[in-house]
């Protein structure tokens, strides 16, 4: 995938580090543990970029770190440009920065309609003052952001369990649930962490077809964390790897399954289910 | 440890409206100390009196809390228990200091037990306030069963005569007492045995495991129950030799007895840094000599505020306490 | 779509209807048969103590923030409407004539009353004492949102009830020693003199009013982000929910609304000692909330009652000579029922008006893919092989 024309970059992120249990000294930080060091990519708008890794590469921990949910250590995250690095989570959630998570975070026990209606409360264009009245504005607002979830509902075909509880849905619409959930917030760039954990290999299929489907349809930009190698390698434009914090290569599906650093530090590991 | 100092330089320059007040306060208390050294030293003297006092409840609150996270609201008032049966024992039935003690021991650490089976285990997995309401409840009970007539009625007792004769003696003009001496001895052999019985043996293995992680432990075969019930064992019978030791020092019995002082030792666990043995020791100095401090130059109502405000301040700046672990990020 | 059901009187009917028949029979059936202690320690209290509660369970049972403290703004919004009225005394007096009805003789088995005056009210004290109550509860907010903001910016869970339970000790400690600088709360010794202004009408108007509140900003997109910091904070935060100011919010609300029940707790007994506004009873408010299940408004409302009715009942109801035995039998209850319904009396049944509102299902047009659907949904027959 040679991108000939090109176009904005979405996410930059420049030596983002992030150290567990050290200590700040004069000279830096001293001892702990660096989950992720000197990280750097690079994302344009609409490309589907793979992250991948074995279990413990810091793959979640760049991902906490971009969508502010950690704080980082060192180093620059750029959104569009914008500078994200000590800004709280939800300002980058608004920004334009969507999520899931690797073990699904449904609000457990609200309704499926309440889980999406929550990621729309930024753009609910009422404040706390006509909820107390209960306005005509209020009720305008509020029936446009229901219609709004119900669509989104529609589009992952969990319309008619709408009233259900969250955690009381199957596993597989759990997933979709947090998908939507995140699509719902209006992101630019979407990230998903491990989407295909605990799934066969024809559910991961479908789940790419509708990786691809939401991001046509919602002009998105996606980085995808992954820890098997073949869910990335039919889908996405390129791919970073990470083993032990630090990337250790990147490039197309193909590239990488031929460096000999991969091949060493993760298909040599990992390489029978390849 | 070793670079403690210059990591209080760091906090306070980067907090430095704290300093001023914190030096504000030590330069309120040199005038104090300018105006009578030897009213300073005795608060100083008197606040670690209470404050190992405070210690041996405190153990117990980090213990359980460590390990079920529970506010054991009734473990002031199984202090008081304590308080009485070594009353009753030392005069009724004019046992001696040790036997007494003894017997306070095994009554408060039998009604722990009691009180862990009926009140906390059937509720160990309803959620958390559940039990937290039950222990208010049973702390309740504690107080006013006891209170009735056929109990320890609701009246002050006077503690006389005492199981040991006092002998108070006079350093440069500071009055200590052989109860004082006793308290720190007490209190240091007891922290001696439960840092042994935390760190050295297998059941306090059991317990760190279970206080990190109670499914874990189940399936590594430890036998959570059994750990649970020992730790209110254990933390009830310190809580008992602490009553004993609490009223042989403020000689005035009543009911209601274990409340202040129990929540006292709480707030001493927390500011030490909850299920930590040597944080609930200096919490409780600390609270203690603030206290007393307090008393003398402020008011004695004015004390709890004080002790509050402290710890505001402090879990404000160490949100799990002086000695507690950092909390851990996750994500 | 059915606009009206979002309107403020819209289709609650039900619940409008309820709450002035349960006024009405309560006003003219139920207190005149109860005698003047009774009829405040059994209607009008718990009415006050109900308030407090349903701010509580905003704070802790929706928002899921431990806060022992709401003790505290209690006691601000009694002494600070408590000394406003004080000094502005009884200057306050219009009274307004009111309509002088007979009580049909058949009715009168029912209404134990010759007439009822309807309409016959002072303007000027209940003028007063809403100024009074609107004064206590906003400075309780006032303070709670420094406090809160403060102290929730940093703490969570435990050590934030620990903190709450220590303004509430401090504001005790700081009543006592109040007089000092306002010689009208007279310390230790408790501020006598306060005006006695609230009735049933207004205990029950508060309620009404707390209730109403809460229960709209719970159902809007407010209250949602307030539900989802207790349901799960790290990733309401990744849905774009500032949690701070919510939790902020959250606390404001139910320190508004322990301020105003302190307001009227002040004006009911006329007296205020700081004694009463110690940490011991500090309590009370969770153990009912928690009675009647953690967010659950119905349940509170149910809770707080049979509480107030249990605890003052066993005055009445315990033998002779057994008075002393009312708080070893309320700890037994209380223990009895945590070990029988940890989850509260109620569970999650709600009354109709109080229960979220439901919408109809939509039929969308989907344009999804189909592939979408099976997607995760380990349907066993898609087309196998469809895009190589």
């Amino acid at each position: 995938m040679s991108a000939t024309v090109e176009r904005p970059v979405v996410l930059n992120t420049e030596g983002l580090s992030k150290n567990f249990g050290g200590r700040v000294t004069a000279s830096g930080y001293e001892g702990g543990l660096w989950a992720v060091r000197d990280f750097d990519v690079t994302v344009r708008e609409g490309e589907l970029v793979g992250l991948i890794g074995p279990n413990g590469a810091g793959k979640t921990t760049v991902f906490n770190m971009i969508s502010g949910l950690i704080s980082v250590t060192s180093g620059e995250v750029e959104f569009y440009g914008k500078k994200l690095v000590g800004r709280p989570a939800h300002a980058i959630t608004q920004a334009g920065i969507g999520r899931t998570f690797q073990n699904i975070r449904l609000f457990p026990q609200l309704s499926v309609l309440d889980n999406v209606r929550i990621a729309y409360h930024s753009r609910a264009g009422y404040g706390l003052r006509d909820a107390i009245w209960q306005g005509t504005r209020f009720a305008r607002k509020e029936r446009e952001l229901t219609e709004r979830a119900q669509e989104l509902l529609a589009l992952f075909h969990l319309q008619d369990r709408q009233d259900e509880i969250g955690s009381n849905l199957p596993y597989g619409e759990q997933r979709r649930l947090e998908i939507a959930r995140a699509l719902a917030g209006e992101p630019k760039l979407l990230l998903l962490d491990e989407p295909a954990a605990g799934m066969n290999p024809r559910e991961v299929h479908t789940l790419m077809d509708m990786i691809h489907f939401i991001r046509d349809k919602f002009k998105l930009t996606i980085v995808l964390i992954e820890h098997q190698m073949r869910v990335v390698m039919g889908i996405c434009e390129w791919i970073t790897v990470m083993d032990f914090g630090q990337v250790i290569a990147r490039g197309t599906a193909d590239e990488i399954s031929n460096d000999p650093k991969v091949i060493e530090a993760y298909l040599g590991r990992q390489g029978r289910r390849v | 440890m070793r670079d403690l100092p210059s990591r209080i330089i760091v906090f306070f320059r980067r907090n430095w409206y704290l300093a001023i007040i914190g030096l504000l306060i030590l330069l309120w208390l040199a005038g104090r100390y300018r105006e009578s050294p030897l009213l300073f030293w005795q608060f100083i003297v008197d606040g670690l009196r209470l404050g190992f006092v405070y210690a041996l409840i405190a153990l117990g609150y980090t213990m359980v809390y460590g390990i079920v996270r529970l506010i054991n609201f009734a473990h002031g008032d199984v202090f008081m228990v304590g308080s009485y049966t070594a009353y009753f024992a030392t005069t009724r039935y004019q046992w001696g200091f040790l036997p007494a003690m003894a017997l306070a021991v095994g009554v408060c650490a039998f009604l722990g037990v009691v009180i862990e089976r009926v009140a906390y285990k059937p509720l160990r997995d309803a959620p958390r306030i559940a039990a937290l309401i039950t222990a208010i409840g049973v702390s309740f009970f504690l107080e006013y069963f006891t209170a009735l007539d056929f109990v320890f009625t609701p009246n002050f007792i006077n503690y006389t005569p005492l199981p040991l004769k006092i002998t108070t003696w006079e350093v440069r003009g500071i009055t200590f007492s052989n109860i004082m001496l006793l308290i720190i001895a007490v209190t240091t052999a007891c922290l001696v045995l439960l840092w042994y019985i935390v760190y050295r043996t297998k059941l306090g293995k059991a317990m760190r495991a279970v206080a990190w992680d109670k499914e874990t432990a189940l399936l590594m075969g430890i036998n959570v129950d059994l750990v649970i019930t020992s730790t209110f064992a254990i933390g009830s019978g310190l809580a008992g030799i602490g009553g004993m030791l609490y009223v042989l020092a403020y000689p005035q019995i009543r009911t209601f007895l274990g409340v202040m002082p129990g929540l006292k030792a709480f707030i001493a666990a927390v500011f030490g840094g909850i299920g930590s043995i040597p944080g609930a020791l200096i919490g409780s100095l600390v609270i203690g000599m603030v206290e007393m401090l307090a008393q003398g130059y402020l008011s004695s109502p004015m004390r709890d505020a004080i002790v509050f405000s402290v710890l505001i301040i402090v879990l404000l700046y160490r949100p799990t306490g002086l000695f507690g672990e950092a909390a851990r990020e996750k994500a | 779509m059915n606009r009206s059901r979002f309107r403020f009187l819209g289709q609650g009917w039900l619940f409008w209807l309820a709450v002035v028949l349960i006024f009405l029979l309560a006003q003219w059936v139920l207190i005149p048969r109860l005698n003047e202690f009774r009829r405040t320690v059994w209607v009008m209290f718990p009415c006050i103590m109900a308030i407090i509660c349903l701010g509580l369970n905003f704070i802790f049972g929706f928002n899921g923030q431990f806060s022992l403290g709401q003790w505290g703004f209690y006691a601000i919004g009694a002494y600070a409407s408590a000394i406003l009225t004080y000094r502005l005394g009884e200057r306050f007096s219009y009274p307004v004539q009111g309509i002088v009805v007979q009580v049909p003789p058949l009715l009168q088995k029912l209404i134990p009353m010759a007439e009822i005056s309807l309409f016959h009210f002072d303007a000027g004290k209940s003028g007063l004492l809403l100024v009074a109550v609107l004064f206590g509860a906003v400075l309780a907010a006032l303070i709670s949102l420094a406090f809160g903001y403060v102290v929730l910016l940093r703490l969570g869970s435990d050590y934030f009830g620990i903190a709450t339970l220590g303004f509430a000790v401090i504001v005790q400690v700081l009543l006592i020693n109040s007089d000092l600088v306002i010689p009208e709360t007279k310390g230790a010794r408790g501020m006598v003199g306060i005006p006695q202004m609230t009735s049933f009408f207004w205990a029950f108007l508060f309620l009404v009013f707390a209730l109403v509140v809460i229960r709209n900003v719970l159902y809007s997109s407010v209250g949602r982000a307030v539900v989802s910091v207790r349901e799960d904070e790290l990733a309401a935060k990744a849905m774009g929910i500032n949690t701070l100011k919510y939790k902020t919010i959250a606390f404001v609300i139910g320190s508004f609304f322990a301020g105003v029940a302190g307001a009227l707790y002040a004006h009911l007994y006329a007296f205020l000692s700081p004694l009463y506004f110690g940490f011991q009873k500090s309590f009370d408010p969770m153990i009912i909330i928690v009675l009647g299940g953690l967010g659950n408004l119905t349940g509170t409302l149910l809770a707080t009652f049979l509480w107030a009715i249990t605890l003052e009942g066993m005055r009445i109801w315990l033998p002779q000579g057994f008075e002393a035995w009312r708080f070893v039998v309320y700890p037994i209850v209380l223990l009895l029922v945590m070990l029988l319904r940890p989850q509260g009396l109620l569970g999650k049944f709600e009354f109709g008006f109080l229960r979220a509102p439901k919408w109809p299902l939509r039929q969308v047009a989907a344009e999804a893919a189909p592939q979408v659907a099976e997607a995760t949904a380990g349907n066993p027959e898609p087309q196998e092989e469809r895009s190589a």
